[in-house]
């Protein structure tokens, strides 16, 4: 049944909707109601350009509605709707990828991202901190200048401030 | 006849962008002072050619010739005016048109107002954006020919996409490429200052206008595109995270870290090649945004071309720019000096990690846009990547840097001690986090996540304003005089980067009460029913059928009400457009400041009775989304219009002239 609604979407452009399936009715409870929706929102409509089910008017977009109403109401929890998804229409129909090998590096990247940047950062500002530290005038003692090194940042800080010339 | 005009002029345009894009910058390296100076000349030249093509093109549009291929696939004789002109940047020929007349239009800009710069920068400069113009312009004349003619001539032309007979495709495409093509301004002088070796200050601050400029458009473009897609795609949402949306949000994440680095580098002479950097990445993220748009290599709502071979040219066209700047900036920056040091309890330390945090949002978000084509082009699986996954994404970043952005606008330069940051912030963190929390319970809510979210939320927003009140108390303490004058005291930047900030604070909010408050309906109704949500009523009344210039509508009445009192009525519609089959949704809002009550039309229902789906939607505080956008935009524009910018401009002059 699915399928064969699939298809015929497919052929019709998306937004050809004449003959609607199904509205949810007035009365639906809110909770239900808001759950379906928010569930919705997370699955893509597979004959729209970039649509969520709960954004499009298609026909498989307002039949998948239903079906998640459907599902709701016979007590099926998100896990086993989203399952019921995924195992007809494949991750494609998921807003959220799931996390696997293949997606991996996607869900893992922005946090590699921000620790790579920030280590470079440190890294940078730190031999940066060196370099001051280690440029004082030269007519200081050799002790003094050990010293510098040693106490660290503090002293080569105040050494020199030009402005960069 | 004016095609063929259009046409030379283009042709015209390319060759002088040639000469802008080649002799000045070679007089600039070998020092011939008569290369050098024709920069300004052939940049006001190319303008005026580009101006002249795109007058010719928007003629052919206005009188209907469909003798061009352009016009008669994007317009027609039923189109009304001002969505002809439209028109013109509407079909993929005309958006490359307008990005190459904006550029033309940014560098005859900097011609003008670049009196008080070394004739070797403005060399550069212009040579730099004329090399790039000469690309964008080839691309133009040897892939996407906006003036190509057809014969036989049609006698109509098919129509322009429905999805952007709106106003907002009158002003969304031209705001948003004049942001990513000033940008180029930005990434030309950096170019030039590693070319000619002179990064310091002064480069900092004549850059700097530029890119608040760009900046503003840019957040301007953005902010239509947005309200565009709220009140035209009729699903009443504002932000999708689309890959043409993200392609416009990377170049704003790193633009806005640029901005703020630039600040730094003026003032403190430190940050210059992280920003030069960033100028790089900004403008070569705006190329690529415009590469992911035009080359058709996303499929979404906004993407309307599709030829692999342009998309080849701009593969070849963004390498060569980026990788071409990149080299040039791996052999020259570590010749660069380091400047000002600091401490890392500093403002220049909050500021940096900002541009961190926003640059690495901004990775996020290309990696999250770019993984789904990756994955596909190497044959491992179709996967979507969209809003749940972004909002898990990005906002875990934006909270430290909220944060940051606070601690960042009331730290010491150079040094400040963390038991003053305290002392200084305490009452704000205090006050942030006490109404923050109770808030949520005041609104009526007790689920523990949704309090949650309300609260992060509520409290990101009132750190913004509470750290910015009480930086400026502390600006004003010291200021002799009465209270009007200590405000008339403060320069015009700092009430850029207040207004900036609140801007934030303004949209935080926006977000904030949207999502947690928003509420929604999907219902079949037959006229005299009503439905009611968020406290307001809807009550249908029926439907007629109207005729449009180009279309033929159902329009619904809605007569929308408050505990029985009537307010107004409502006028959503369903068109069909007579050369397209879709129909198109156009909701009726009744817009407030706290709140919008939006209805739009689903599909009719056979039911005999006239019934048809209807969405009806009460979406509170969602203005401020937007008006965020605005302060944010008037923050930068304030900024522009410093007095240090007018007065260091003519003391330049000044010291040219002695």
């Amino acid at each position: 049944m699915i399928k064969r609604f699939f298809l015929a979407c497919a052929v019709a452009f998306c937004f050809n909707g004449m003959a609607v399936a199904d509205v949810a009715p007035t009365d639906t409870d809110p909770v239900a109601q808001k759950r379906a929706m928010e569930l919705a929102a997370k699955l893509r409509c597979l004959v729209c350009q970039n649509q969520s089910i709960a954004d499009s008017e298609a026909d498989l977009a307002l039949d998948l509605r239903r079906q998640v109403r459907e599902q709701i109401a016979a007590g099926k929890t998100d896990a086993q709707i989203i399952s019921f998804m995924t195992d007809r229409y494949g991750d494609f129909v998921l807003y959220e990828p799931p996390v696997k090998g293949t997606t991996i590096l996607l869900w893992v990247g922005p946090l590699l991202l921000l620790i790579a940047g920030a280590t470079t950062m440190v890294f940078l500002l730190r031999g940066r901190n060196r370099e001051e530290a280690a440029s004082p005038p030269l007519t200081q003692a050799e002790q003094a200048r050990a010293e510098a090194l040693l106490e660290g940042r503090k002293a080569g800080n105040y050494g020199s401030n030009g402005k960069g010339k | 006849m004016i095609p063929e005009i259009g046409q030379f002029a283009l042709i015209l345009a390319a060759l002088l962008m040639m000469v802008q894009g080649t002799l000045p910058l070679m007089g600039a390296a070998k020092g011939i002072s008569a290369w050098m100076v024709l920069s300004r000349r052939t940049a006001q030249g190319a303008f005026f050619f580009m101006a002249l093509a795109m007058g010719c093109l928007i003629y052919s549009f206005i009188v209907n010739d469909f003798s061009v291929l352009n016009v008669a696939s994007n317009s027609n004789t039923k189109l009304p005016l001002v969505y002809r002109i439209a028109a013109s940047w509407g079909s993929h020929e005309g958006s490359i048109m307008i990005w190459v007349f904006m550029l033309g239009l940014w560098s005859c800009a900097v011609s003008i107002f670049s009196k008080h710069l070394p004739e070797e920068m403005v060399a550069r400069v212009l040579g730099v954006m004329g090399l790039v113009g000469t690309g964008l312009l080839l691309f133009l004349l040897l892939t996407s020919n906006p003036f190509e003619r057809i014969f036989p001539v049609p006698a109509e032309g098919r129509d322009l996409n429905p999805l952007l007979q709106d106003p907002g495709m009158v002003l969304h495409p031209p705001m948003l490429y004049m942001g990513y093509v000033g940008f180029s301004v930005a990434f030309a002088f950096a170019v030039s200052a590693l070319l000619g070796g002179r990064l310091d200050a002064t480069w900092a601050r004549w850059s700097r206008p530029w890119t608040t400029l760009a900046w503003c458009f840019l957040t301007l473009g953005i902010l239509i595109g947005s309200w565009w897609a709220y009140y035209e795609l009729g699903w009443g949402g504002w932000w999708f995270w689309d890959p043409v949306e993200n392609a416009s949000l990377m170049p704003w994440l790193v633009g806005t870290a640029l901005m703020h680095s630039l600040a730094v580098t003026e003032k403190r002479g430190t940050f210059k090649v992280w920003t030069v950097l960033l100028a790089i990445c900004t403008f070569s993220l705006s190329l690529l945004g415009t590469f992911l748009v035009r080359s058709g290599v996303l499929t979404s709502v906004h993407a309307f071309a599709t030829d692999p071979r342009r998309g080849m040219f701009i593969l070849v066209l963004l390498g060569l720019v980026i990788g071409g700047s990149l080299l040039l900036f791996a052999f020259r920056a570590p010749k660069v000096g380091t400047g000002g040091t600091f401490k890392i309890v500093s403002r220049e330390s909050a500021l940096l990690a900002n541009n961190l945090l926003l640059t690495v949002a901004c990775g996020t978000v290309l990696l999250g846009t770019l993984y789904p084509l990756f994955l596909d082009a190497l044959k491992l699986g179709k996967i979507s990547v969209g809003p749940p996954y972004f909002e898990a994404v990005f906002v875990p970043l934006m909270v430290p840097t909220v944060f940051l952005m606070g601690v960042g606008a009331v730290a010491r330069w150079k040094e400040a001690a963390l038991p003053d940051l305290w002392a200084r912030l305490r009452w704000a963190l205090a006050v942030t986090l006490i109404v923050a929390i109770a808030l949520p319970f005041i609104l009526g809510r007790t689920s523990p996540m949704s309090v949650a979210l309300l609260a992060l939320g509520f409290a990101l927003a009132l750190w913004i304003i509470t750290s910015a009140a009480t930086g400026f108390l502390d600006r004003i303490k010291y200021v002799e005089g009465s209270f009007a004058a200590k405000l008339a005291r403060q320069p015009r930047s700092y009430w850029g980067m207040f207004a900036a900030h609140l801007g934030v604070a303004v949209f935080i909010i926006g977000v904030t009460v949207v999502k947690g408050f928003e509420a929604e309906r999907d219902v079949r109704m037959t006229p005299g029913d009503s439905v009611s949500v968020g406290g307001y009523s809807f009550r249908f009344e029926g439907t007629t059928d109207r005729e449009g210039p180009n279309y033929m509508a159902s329009r619904g009445t809605f007569e929308l009400s408050k505990d029985d009192k009537a307010i107004r009525k409502l006028y959503p519609e369903k068109r069909k457009y007579f050369q397209f089959g879709m129909p198109m949704t156009e909701a009726a809002i009744d817009s407030g400041v706290f709140g919008d009550r939006y209805v739009s039309m689903g599909e009719p229902i056979n039911d005999g009775k006239q019934s048809w789906s209807i969405r009806v939607y009460h979406k509170p505080f969602v203005t401020w989304i937007w008006a965020g956008c605005i302060l944010m935009t008037l923050g930068g524009l304030l900024a522009l219009s410093d007095r240090r910018y007018r007065v260091n401009m003519r003391r330049d002059v000044g010291l040219e002239k002695a």
